[in-house]
């Protein structure tokens, strides 16, 4: 198969429906268990950090909620740049999907780091670079989701939100580095890509499950909103109308 | 199992209310997620209803 003839495929709303439905229950299902196992084994199993204590243990919700709101908006930023390229439809309704979800890890994220800030720091918040840019990162999907409902056409809503998730994704980049290129109250990565991770083993194996739990819960969420958008904007089309009215009720065409 | 009791495992020295609360939002929010697409899906087939009765509507009148 060309890479044209996948990209067509992929590009189709209605291909990509059945296939996602297939996706679905290995995705919740292992989400789910990481998640849920995950939590069970950063609260009860893990010993207590020997300078925070059990406050530390946010970490697991914390660390996963953060990492995965980027990576949320670094899909929404390849889908809104796929949309403005080649206009295809389906791109536009997963940067449509992944609005509300990238704003819940987002707050979910602020929340979790002003309630760990609270006992480790002694403060809810503070304006530094790294917490501002999360901030700003929020912003962002909520201005996303405001621009959708400001337009009655959804062609001119999907390119003027394009555009803002290709600009506002140079905040990116910037949260990542801003524990590194400012002075921060934020500590630096504990896991790193190159060398050696600075969190102990049996502390890491836990934020890993729970980590790859949040990723597989957001492409779960991410496909049941896409295929709620996909359903609602090809209400006119035969195969849409088959799947929920079923074949036989719709009688003649 | 870290803790001694359940009582301590509640406690968490002190910093219960911190991490439970932290869980607990975020059961809420991703439950939520997943209600908000439930409700999604439920308008978007309620609006595929719509357009089919009004085009089973227009061809009974032909």
């Amino acid at each position: 198969m060309s890479i044209w003839t996948t990209f067509h495929k992929w590009g189709s709303p209605r291909w990509f429906y059945q296939f996602s439905g297939r996706l679905l229950p290995y995705l919740a299902g292992l989400s789910l268990l990481l998640l849920i196992g995950g939590a069970v084994w950063g609260l009860a199993l893990v010993p207590a950090d020997y300078k925070q204590g059990n406050s530390f243990r946010i970490i697991y919700i914390h660390v996963p909620a953060s990492a995965v709101a980027m990576g949320a908006y670094m899909t929404m930023a390849i889908a809104g740049a796929i949309h403005l390229i080649w206009r295809m439809k389906l791109a536009a309704m997963v940067m449509k999907a992944i609005a509300p979800i990238g704003a819940s890890l987002t707050f979910l994220a602020l929340l979790t780091g002003a309630v760990w800030g609270k006992p480790t720091w002694g403060t809810w918040w503070v304006w530094d670079a790294r917490i501002t840019s999360v901030l700003i990162l929020f912003f962002l999907y909520l201005g996303v989701m405001a621009l959708h409902q400001a337009f009655d056409n959804r062609d001119a809503a999907a390119k003027a939100c394009a555009v803002l998730v290709i600009v506002g994704a140079v905040n990116i980049p910037i949260i990542y580095w801003s524990v590194e290129w400012w002075y921060s109250l934020h500590q630096p990565a504990s896991i790193r890509f190159i060398g050696e991770s600075t969190i102990h083993p049996s502390m890491l194996r836990p934020l890993m499950a729970t980590l790859s739990g949040m990723y597989l819960f957001f492409a779960w969420a991410m496909l049941l909103f896409t295929r709620a958008e996909i359903l609602d904007r090809e209400r006119n089309t035969r195969w849409v109308q088959d799947l929920v009215c079923g074949v036989q009720e719709q009688g003649v065409k | 199992m870290y803790f001694d009791s359940l009582g301590d495992f509640l406690a968490m020295d002190g910093h219960g209310p911190y991490v439970w609360f932290c869980y607990g939002v975020t059961a809420v929010v991703l439950g939520g997620l997943l209600w908000e697409a439930r409700r999604r899906r439920q308008s978007a087939e309620q609006a595929v209803r719509t357009v089919v009765r009004r085009k089973q509507a227009s061809t009974g009148k032909e």
